[in-house]
């Protein structure tokens, strides 16, 4: 196998100090922008902001990918995968006390 | 390549109706699912299992898999017998699952790669991404507080001049910038697998996690430490030094503060906006009347006192 350096690479840390409009963030999960819109009817993701452009936070792009997987793995409709999610945070959140 | 057992792999046997392989994959896929499990190797197990269930879930594939029988055995060397493309073309098969070179050499020379389709018909059409890559990178608590680089290595899938794909590895040096918290990810784009038919390349998604550090917690932006001090300094209220990622500072202890009694040191957790801060919880710390002028000086403080302690206990 080849190998090559890229040297000093900078990333996006995804936290709330960025935002992605709908169509980035639909972009980086490679999925039309409906079925975002899908996610965020049913809580999956929430806006950042309720003007009329939406704006997700960069958390949004980690919690919309993880959600599409539970849906294609786990055969779960969006309100049973929004569940997962919330209930995971919640697990992370008492194993950190 | 090395033989799979399908039906080892999803735990059942090779008669197995097709409702039982339904349920043994989906008891299997929420105990090893990546997103949900925290077994190590969860990663691994669940990308053979999906590879499995692709395979066994369709009936034409696993009566093409069927035919090499039973004495085949997982990890043996295996080569297809020579008239398999004649007799079988599964076109590119795994429409429901739409990250390319996910699956096993021994996967893809049989039902060929498993590339395209998508999110149930929802990805975007015409304009596929490459795969996008999820990679995780541990750092001690000090170079998330001061920013640091990291030289990760990865296994990307790489097209071919014939077409096939092959996995490559890619080594980037990744800048880690002041003040990341545990569990957040990094997201360097562009940097995933190749995209096929002039389409963009995948994104590369680094997830933080943070080394256990000897003496801080990290709590978000927040850092916790348990400080030892001695009876006296807590009861007399001393000024005691402080380690904080950004160097010691002095703290002013409260005279007649107890084991438990937490103070705060406004912005000297992780850098951001705002700043996290240093949580500081008091741990008395009793030496051992172990000579002595220690034994006199206990005694002396006994003598003076009668206060009971456990006074709320009602003894």
């Amino acid at each position: 196998m080849a190998e090559r350096t890229l040297a000093g690479l900078r990333g996006i840390v995804l936290d709330e100090q960025v935002t992605f409009t709908l169509g980035e963030l639909s972009h980086a999960c490679g999925v039309r922008t409906e079925l975002v819109v899908e996610m965020v009817d049913h809580g999956v993701i929430e806006p950042a902001t309720s003007t009329d452009e939406w704006q997700f936070y960069g958390d949004s792009i980690v919690r919309a990918q993880r959600a599409l997987r539970l849906v294609q793995d786990l055969e779960l409709n969006w309100p049973g995968a929004a569940l997962v999610l919330d209930l995971l945070d919640e697990l992370d959140r008492l194993q950190k006390r | 390549m090395e033989f799979k057992d399908y039906y080892q792999i999803l735990g059942v046997e090779r008669d197995a109706s097709q409702d039982d392989i339904k349920r043994a994959y989906r008891r299997l896929a929420r105990k090893y699912h990546p997103d949900v499990s925290k077994e190590s190797d969860a990663e691994a197990r669940f990308k053979e299992m999906k590879e499995a269930y692709e395979v066994l879930k369709d009936p034409e594939k696993r009566s093409a898999y069927d035919q090499f029988g039973a004495n085949w055995k997982a990890g043996q060397d295996f080569q297809p017998p020579p008239n398999w493309q004649r007799e079988y073309s599964f076109g590119g098969g795994g429409e429901s699952f739409g990250d390319a070179g996910q699956f096993s050499d021994f996967f893809e020379t049989l039902f060929g790669q498993a590339r395209g389709g998508g999110f149930g018909g929802f990805r975007t059409g015409g304009r596929m991404k490459g795969e996008d890559i999820n990679a995780s990178v541990t750092i001690p608590l000090e170079d998330a507080y001061r920013g640091a680089s990291r030289t990760i290595t990865l296994e990307v899938p790489e097209a071919d001049t014939d077409g096939s794909v092959r996995r490559r590895r890619k080594t980037l040096n990744v800048k880690i910038p002041p003040g990341i918290t545990a569990g957040k990810r990094i997201r360097l784009e562009k940097q995933g697998g190749p995209g096929f038919g002039g389409s963009p390349p995948g994104d590369l998604y680094l997830a933080i996690d943070f080394e256990p550090h000897p003496f801080y917690r990290a709590d978000g932006r927040d850092i916790h430490l348990e400080l030892p001090v001695t009876p006296w300094e807590a009861a007399l209220g001393r000024k005691v030094k402080v380690p904080t990622l950004g160097g010691a500072v002095d703290l002013q202890i409260p005279a007649g503060s107890s084991s438990g009694k937490m103070l705060r040191l406004k912005g000297r957790g992780l850098s951001g906006t705002p700043p996290g801060d240093q949580y500081v919880e008091l741990k008395v710390v009793v030496p051992p009347a172990s000579d002595e002028k220690t034994r006199e000086l206990y005694e002396t403080l006994e003598r003076g006192h009668s206060v009971n302690p456990r006074a709320k206990l009602g003894v």
